[in-house]
């Protein structure tokens, strides 16, 4: 065989790019089954008490109106309890279960659905649905006070309330040089472009669902709890997704919602949520207020890190974050101690988003090592250098690969960090002061259980068919490129299928876990399929050659990877070091990224054209949450007030600095035999200190809340 | 959003007759329009389309310049007698929304966008202006977007438009197609402040018809600046906006104008501002010393408190922005 020049590390653009950007690529909104009807959700407008009357007469009147579902008529579900829940669900309390009763809990929570002939109709219809309401009073503030341990299931799962290692308290009590800061991180919401939608269709007691989602085959096993049903009779299909963030990880009460409506109405319905609806239907990051005490001695030697995080949470559900993995994890520090509080309050569940918890937990520590620094006197860098944790002292494991160091020093280099004046307020450019700031990233590399079919046809294509999805990190590519090498074929004659829960299990798409997870998979069953050719009776030169020197129209093979002995042995992590220049207007309260280098471990690189597009997609999100991203929280409603895209602001084009992102050498094969560690959220750790660092140092104020708007700017 | 009904009229004249009717209302470019009725805000029955009535365009008079109503904003910022005589209303455009958004609204359209107060958007929580009567939870919440100036205790919602901060500082008048005839209306007496009757806001009538907006000669080539702050660098209302036009002769400031968006409840002009500048030589202290007049009398609420300093700096850059200019002249 004449293997072509391997793809791997090759710059191939998407595979999928021009069936995106034709219009052609079918997003789980755009199914259209035969019949297809269209539903309209409604929500309540106070956050805790019980609905009295629902008053539907008049939607019902409404020609074209085919059906009005509330608590008072949809059927009664089982709501099973699953075997085991799955790693994107809470390990505590019950998820929302919807049109089960009167009950409200939250502001926003769906209490009824229209579904008619058009969207129209149903939305037409959904505005004259009358709900009166018997309201309870709300926990509707966020007040830490009210902290209390998270349960022991989720403890458990790794968000304990208290953890650490050493005497914290006591190093800090003798520590020659300390920091005490308080920090606040807003509430953000995912805000992907493509809305959540979801379209059932039945066939007799066969449900499909086209669904956004980041994990098919979850939505099939939640779907099968809440219904009581066989998974065998569920298939859920979503080819593509545009954006998700983690909303999508979990099976929302709309997916539900849309097989109950598709059932009353005896026709397929979809279901799209509204902007607005977004913000309660689906989870959010959530408010998260941190207190971190450090110690060091002259030396910079970190000599104890406490650090606390209460986060809100809902009553109903208890989603918990892993805000404080990074106070064990990033520097080498004896003493360690981190306390978790969940603040309960009427609100629906946060979820995972970009980064989650780590993110969070990293923006207060980071935050806090720059103020260590100051204190010192010493380079920001240096004093990280001075606390790299050569192993992972959480777990006492060695590293089984870490270049942060390298980072360090490139990031720096093409920063130009050597020109920054340590004394704050000392840089300007006209009327703006201008800052430099870093930080370091760091996220945890997993892996997950996986499986790829991978067929070679006569021809001389392949495909390869795994049940895993693509939110836009360029996973259709990135192993695309892995089995066309692993097949020695090229690119454009290997096809991936994905998202369809009839194939072959994916674990879920998020965590950064996809590529070292269903990539190995891929590469497992191209290997078995070149044996299985290997081991044919005639040879040829090219695969097609061999398929028809044997009269095969084509050649199946499965190959599956999971992880082994290597997660006992070795603690994984993606790596990073992030450096800011920041413009700072103090009179107009503006602070602008002026530019941002991103020097990244992240093992073997297997696309730089879609590794890089990840890395400025998370910066982005980074300035987002530092500078602009927050729900504007009324505590009378319990409700978001800016729930829009035009007053919830995200970075637009103009906030778009130039953005320089590199990939420092290095493979990490005992993770995994690709080399890879996987690189979505380390992509957006460390953006938000490096940025409010480089205020400080601009500025020579400490502000101690993201986003950092004019307010907190000007006074 | 409910059934409604759609047609396009291809004059002005006679629409205001048509437009008389309760749940009947004009439609241009439709960019706030269609928000507010998918948002359950507006319920109009029968939408008249007037972006194609001919009242396209932009035209230098003796007495003044004439922008037609259903000009796009795009095209306003591109025409030229805009772009060498009206600089301050092209900066003032240039700044406003996005392209997108640009390509479709029109300067009607734009004058009469209704406010971003939160509240006001969300149907779900009482707001006076929207449901006359329901109370102003903005007072008490969630009000950084909210105005410092011209508030009442039923309402302290800004009005949005970019474009009508710059023209209320050039004195310009819309032209109205009433049922009687045209009719024209300075811009500052157009807009009402919200009193106990936030839900009025402007002077036009029943059926009324912008057809134009209308610059007098005297306001023309002036140099002058629009400074707007905001969150984002770009696709956001302003946080605060000032717009300066200066006449400068011999060294002293002989006329001035200056308005601020993002503050007042409706476009605000700054007349202590104005007379701080006017008969004063031309430099640094007197900027200064005028700029800090800007806040005056504002009542703020702790949530916009901070629009209080912000309103003073920028009137400062915007006036000092224009004092480079005319230097540079
Ligand atoms: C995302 C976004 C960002 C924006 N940012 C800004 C900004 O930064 N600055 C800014 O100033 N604006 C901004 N806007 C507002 C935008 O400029 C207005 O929506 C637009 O100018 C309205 O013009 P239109 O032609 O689309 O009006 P429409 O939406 O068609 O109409 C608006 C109102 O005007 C009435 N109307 C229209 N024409 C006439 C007429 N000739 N006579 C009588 N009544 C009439 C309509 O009945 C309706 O009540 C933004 C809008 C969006 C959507
Ligand atoms: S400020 Fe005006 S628009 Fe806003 S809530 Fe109060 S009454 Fe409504």
């Amino acid at each position: 065989m004449n293997a072509p020049t391997p793809a791997i590390g090759q710059p191939v653009s998407r595979v999928d790019g021009p069936a995106k950007v034709t219009g052609t690529a079918r997003y789980a909104g755009e199914f259209a089954p035969d019949g297809l009807a269209y539903a309209a959700v409604v929500t309540s407008t106070i956050p805790k008490g019980r609905i009295r009357r629902i008053d539907t007469t008049a939607a019902e009147t409404i020609p074209g109106v085919l059906a009005v579902v509330s608590h008072l008529n949809a059927p009664s579900l089982p709501y099973h309890e699953m075997e085991k829940r799955p790693q994107v669900d809470p390990k505590s309390g019950d998820q929302l279960q919807v049109f089960q009763g009167p009950d409200i809990l939250f502001n926003g929570q769906p209490v009824a659905a229209v579904v008619a002939q058009t969207q129209e109709i149903a939305d037409a219809a959904a505005s004259c649905i009358g709900i009166a309401y018997e309201e309870a009073e709300a926990r509707t503030v966020f007040d830490p006070g009210r902290g209390r341990e998270p349960s022991e299931e989720t403890a458990k799962g790794g968000r304990p309330g208290a953890s650490g290692r050493g005497d914290a308290d006591g190093a800090l009590a003798g520590a020659a040089v300390t920091v005490d800061a308080a920090y606040v991180q807003a509430r953000e919401h995912h805000n992907a472009i493509e809305p959540h939608v979801t379209i059932a269709s039945w066939e007799g007691d066969r449900l499909t669902l086209y669904d956004k989602t980041q994990w098919v085959q979850n939505v099939v096993d939640e779907i099968a709890h809440v219904f009581g049903m066989d998974k065998e009779k569920i298939r859920v299909i979503s080819p593509f997704v545009g954006g998700a963030f983690g909303s999508a990880l979990r099976t929302w009460p709309h997916v539900t919602i849309a097989a109950i409506a598709a059932r009353m109405a005896g026709r397929p319905v979809r279901v799209e949520l509204s902007r607005r609806q977004l913000y309660n239907a689906v989870g959010y990051r959530p408010h998260t207020e941190q207190r971190v005490r450090l110690g060091a001695d002259r030396d910079g030697k970190l000599t104890a890190i406490v650090q606390e995080a209460a986060a809100q949470v809902a009553t109903y559900e208890e989603y918990a974050e892993t805000t404080l993995q990074p106070a064990e994890t990033t520097y080498s520090c004896p003493n360690v101690r981190t306390a978790y509080r969940l603040v309960e309050m009427d609100v629906n569940s946060p979820c995972p988003m970009r980064g989650p918890g780590i993110v969070t937990g990293l923006y207060a520590l980071e935050a806090a090592m720059d103020e260590l620094a100051f204190e010192l006197g010493m380079d920001p860098v240096e004093l990280r250098l001075r606390n790299h944790a050569d192993t992972n002292e959480k777990t006492g494991q060695p590293w089984s690969s870490k270049e942060l160091r390298t980072c360090y020093e490139t990031g720096a280099e093409r920063f130009g960090w050597a020109n920054r004046i340590p004394e704050p307020r000392s840089m300007r450019v006209g009327t703006e002061l201008v800052g430099y700031g870093m930080a370091t990233a760091i996220y945890h590399a997993d892996r997950g259980a996986a499986e790829m079919q991978a067929t070679v046809f006569a021809n001389g294509t392949a495909v390869i068919r795994s049940a895993a999805s693509d939110m836009g990190p360029g996973t259709y590519t990135s192993i695309t490129q892995i089995a066309a090498d692993a097949l020695g074929l090229p690119v454009d004659a290997v096809r991936f299928e994905l998202g369809d829960s009839d194939l072959p299990t994916a674990p879920v798409h998020g965590g950064s876990i996809t590529l070292a997870s269903v990539g190995t998979a891929a590469s497992a069953a191209c290997e078995a399929l070149r044996d299985k050719l290997d081991r044919l009776p005639a040879k040829g030169g090219s695969i097609a050659e061999t398929l028809r020197a044997n009269s095969l129209d084509r050649l199946d093979a499965k190959g599956k990877a999971a992880p082994g002995e290597e997660t006992k042995t070795h603690a994984s992590s993606a790596f990073g070091a992030v450096f800011v220049e920041v413009r700072v207007d103090e009179g107009l309260g503006a602070v602008r990224v002026k530019r941002m280098v991103g020097a990244y471990d992240v093992g073997r690189v297997v696309n730089p054209k879609i590794a890089r597009s990840q890395c400025i997609g998370g910066m982005m999100g980074g300035i987002g949450m530092a500078l602009m991203e927050q729900a504007e929280w009324d505590e009378r409603f319990g409700k978001v007030m800016n729930a829009n895209l035009a007053e919830y602001l995200v970075p637009v084009c103009a906030d778009t600095p130039d953005l320089d992102v590199v990939f420092v050498p290095g493979e990490d094969t005992i993770f995994n035999p690709l080399g890879a560690k996987g690189l979505a959220e380390i992509a957006i750790c460390g953006v938000a200190p490096a940025i409010t660092s480089a205020v400080f140092h601009a500025t020579g104020r400490r502000i101690r809340h993201i986003p950092i708007m004019a307010e907190r700017v000007i006074g | 959003m409910r059934a409604f009904t759609y047609e396009r009229l291809d004059a002005a004249t006679g629409a205001s007759r048509r437009a008389d009717h309760p749940g009947t209302t004009y439609i241009a470019g439709g960019t706030d329009l269609l928000q507010l009725m998918q948002e359950g805000i507006a319920h109009p029955r029968a939408l008249l389309d007037v972006s194609r009535v001919g009242t396209t365009g932009v035209t230098a008079q003796l007495d003044g310049i004439r922008i037609g109503a259903a000009t796009r904003l795009a095209d306003v910022i591109e025409d030229p007698i805009v772009a060498e005589r009206l600089p301050l209303v092209a900066e003032a455009l240039a700044a406003s929304a996005s392209p997108q958004v640009r390509n479709m609204a029109t300067i009607g359209g734009n004058l009469l966008q209704k406010t971003r107060c939160l509240y006001f958007r969300d149907v779900t929580t009482p707001c006076n202006k929207r449901e006359p009567g329901s109370g102003c939870p903005a007072q008490a919440g969630q009000n950084r977007l909210n105005a410092v100036f011209g508030g009442s205790p039923h309402c302290i919602a800004t009005h949005a438009s970019d474009l009508a901060v710059a023209l209320v500082a050039l004195d310009a008048e819309v032209i109205v197609e009433r049922a009687g005839g045209e009719k024209s209306i300075r811009l500052d007496d157009f807009y009402r402040l919200p009193g106990d009757t936030p839900y009025v806001e402007t002077a036009l009538e029943p059926g009324d018809l912008i057809t134009a907006v209308f610059v007098p000669i005297q306001a023309t080539n002036l140099p002058g600046r629009y400074l707007k702050v905001r969150d984002r660098a770009s696709f956001e209302w302003a946080l605060v906006s000032a717009a300066v036009a200066l006449v400068v002769a011999d060294g002293e400031v002989v006329a001035a104008r200056v308005a601020a968006g993002g503050v007042g409840t409706k476009p605000w002009r700054l007349p202590a501002v104005e007379d701080r500048l006017v008969g004063r030589p031309m430099d640094v202290q007197t900027l200064q010393l005028a700029a800090e007049a800007a806040a005056d009398g504002a009542d703020p609420r702790p949530g916009n408190a901070f629009k209080v300093p912000l309103l003073v700096n920028a009137v400062a850059r915007a006036l000092a922005a224009t004092a480079d200019q005319e230097a540079n002249r």
